[in-house]
């Protein structure tokens, strides 16, 4: 396939979307490249990032956390503490000001955990656009505390059926949707995935993450980390924490996937771990699928990471071997979640706990002069009713 | 052995979903969609997320993937109907036929006697390989053009384009329409008057009025799916019944397509 071509990482990315989107996709393109030379733009979105948001967000070391594990020190990028409660502000606020500099009036946007929905319905709100939110109907249940934030944001909140009833195919229904409306409507896709332009525009804007971490620490620390250490589902908050170190050899980066149940199980959502290449939501990448091609359903005890893809950079990452992908189970993010909030009274979303567990295993087994960043994508408020089911309690 | 039916005729194009509602009776229903007048069959592989799709063939789809039905038995059906003499395209979404890689899937097809491959979600940019693929084993590929599509595009879309080339009506997913839009004619005339091939109007065309409308605007066949898949999903007391209905609705519409006059354009 392709090298070294526009919209492709590698062999990986592209822009597999149906016919009436292709100029939909190619307008996007085009003043997408616009727009990150416009100084103009660029101050727009700080402020907001800034004023609106929060930014810049702390770097934190976690010296108890550090301590109880006994090794590596970790430092914890509290993206968190955003407006909204995760990093997926950050992308929102981005392309909502992208859609109205398009004359866009409309925005949708599929969600898993939710959070990127709470975002867009944030951003949409603050920026006078009207907001359309797909989100599978087991993800609603599980995640009923954020549906009732979007619908107060001003947000109408489509329940998706079909298939697993999750991220997935909240993305085909967001997909049906913008075919239709593809004239008043901009899709406002949450993480690196989907065609050509989505996985670059959204890593961009998240890239903000990497670059205060690379300036914070180089102030407060000093140098580079050795690790860095972000969960991986769709990817955006890993391809954002990782984007201004990948030049950086001396810095590992690391994935950490959904293991769910176990890889061997089966019940999990580790495409880059556990899958093989094909070609879905417009993107060719790692996917979960069967002998004849069809995507496999997915489980995460985190919402947010329950998804049979990956972006396509990561899929190259995987590729050329410059960032190492691994998995954490369930019980072990669950068990991270715990861990954190007890340690340090900070409680982490579910899927950020899946980076947290991983950092907390790698960084016993190295010397207490190793410094491991941990992405924090979010805070955990809205998974406490899933840990106390998975416990086997009830709130 | 594609354009042959764009000859003489104005075709009728019939969708069924390959297993829906099951193997056999999805065959028994393509006997019947050709004795009702059907010039050519396009035969869905079902697909656990179609994207270009509405509910009913979602809904047909899901029952179809319920049954393992595979692209390889979409294809020994292909190969069961082609004694019919009448042209089978497959629309598949790209990532069964990826599975099953471009050089296998284009020599199964081919033996199966299958016409045309129509795949909705592989744009015409990145279809060389397949394109090289297909004609290497004299099988047609047909490529979507919608009323989004720039000319230039459309002029791509229909250089890649074996037999016809593939109009979709509205913007929008497939699915049962009482009438379309203003501005799907606009696009027949548009793309009339830059293509040089037969075009076939599909997503919508849902009774004989519209078939006759298209026509006079300037397609040269329609294609028929979200209907044909509804009246199988009627609730009729057996499954005889549901099969007379299929066949006089599909009669119906064979008889707008044989009665409308060509326009001068259309000749």
């Amino acid at each position: 396939m392709a090298k070294k071509k526009v919209g492709w990482f590698g062999d990986f990315g592209g822009q597999f979307a149906p016919e009436t989107l292709m100029e939909a996709l190619s307008a996007l393109e085009a003043e997408y490249s616009k727009i990150r030379r416009d100084s103009t733009f660029r101050r727009e979105l700080n402020y907001y990032l800034r004023s609106y948001a929060g930014r810049p967000t702390p770097l934190y070391y976690a010296k108890k956390l550090s301590d109880t594990v006994g090794g590596a020190r970790i430092y914890l990028k509290r993206e968190d503490l955003l407006h909204g409660g995760a990093h997926k502000i950050n992308n929102a606020l981005g392309q909502a000001l992208l859609a109205k500099r398009m004359g866009k009036t409309r925005v949708i946007a599929e969600t898993g955990a939710g959070q990127h929905g709470v975002a867009t319905a944030m951003a949409a709100a603050v920026l006078g656009l009207h907001a359309e939110v797909y989100m599978g109907s087991e993800d609603m249940e599980r995640q009923r505390l954020n549906v009732f934030r979007m619908r107060l944001l001003g947000a109408t909140v489509h329940p998706v059926d079909a298939g697993s009833r999750t991220l997935k195919d909240a993305i085909n229904e967001a997909m049906r949707d913008w075919i239709a409306n593809v004239s008043n409507t901009h899709y406002l896709v949450g993480s690196v995935v989907g065609p050509h332009p989505y996985p670059t525009i959204v890593r961009d804007f998240q890239s903000v993450i990497g670059r205060e971490i690379m300036a914070q620490f180089k102030k407060s620390v000093g140098g580079l980390p050795d690790y860095i250490v972000a969960c991986v589902g769709g990817g955006s908050n890993a391809a954002g924490s990782f984007q201004a170190f990948v030049g950086e050899k001396k810095v590992k980066l690391v994935g950490v996937q959904a293991a769910g149940q176990g890889l061997a199980s089966g019940k999990h959502a580790a495409p880059l771990l556990a899958g093989s290449v094909g070609v879905m939501h417009g993107m060719r990448t790692y996917l979960l699928q069967d002998d004849n091609g069809q995507i496999q359903l997915t489980h995460s005890v985190a919402a947010g990471l329950d998804y049979s893809a990956v972006g396509p950079e990561h899929s190259y990452f995987k590729q050329t071997g410059r960032v190492e992908y691994v998995g954490v189970t369930d019980e072990e993010a669950v068990k991270a979640f715990e861990t954190l909030s007890r340690s340090e009274g900070i409680i982490p979303a579910l899927e950020s706990s899946h980076a947290l567990a991983y950092a907390i295993k790698l960084a016993a087994a190295l010397p207490h002069d190793t410094k491991i960043v941990v992405t924090l994508s979010g805070r955990g408020d809205k998974d406490v009713e899933s840990v106390a089911k998975f416990r086997g309690s009830k709130l | 052995m594609s354009a042959r039916i764009f000859g003489s005729n104005h075709p009728l194009i019939a969708y069924l979903m390959a297993g829906y509602p099951t193997l056999d009776r999805s065959l028994e229903a393509a006997e019947i969609v050709f004795k009702a007048g059907a010039d050519a069959l396009e035969l869905g592989v079902p697909f656990s997320d179609p994207i270009a799709d509405g509910p009913l063939i979602q809904k047909a789809s899901t029952v179809a993937l319920r049954q393992n039905v595979s692209l390889r038995l979409v294809l020994d059906m292909a190969g069961r109907l082609s004694g019919s003499g009448k042209p089978i395209y497959i629309m598949s979404y790209l990532n069964p036929i990826l599975r099953m890689g471009y050089a296998e899937f284009a020599a199964q097809a081919s033996r199966s006697g299958v016409s045309g491959v129509i795949i909705p979600d592989l744009p015409v940019e990145l279809a060389a390989e397949w394109v090289r693929t297909a004609w290497a084993n004299r099988l047609g590929t047909v490529f979507l053009a919608t009323p989004a599509t720039s000319t230039p595009r459309l002029k791509k879309i229909a250089q890649n384009s074996t037999g016809f080339v593939y109009l979709v009506s509205v913007y929008g997913v497939t699915g049962v329409r009482d009438e379309l839009p203003g501005y799907t004619y606009e696009f027949i005339r548009r793309a009339k008057s830059v293509v040089n091939r037969p075009l076939a109007l599909g997503f919508g065309v849902s009774n004989p009025r519209t078939v006759s409308q298209a026509l006079k605007a300037g397609v040269d066949g329609v294609i028929v799916g979200s209907l044909l898949i509804s009246k199988l999903m009627d609730q009729e007391p057996s499954w005889v019944e549901v099969l007379a209905n299929l066949e006089s609705t599909v009669h119906a519409l064979k008889q707008a397509t044989s009665t409308t006059v060509p326009t001068e354009e259309g000749k």
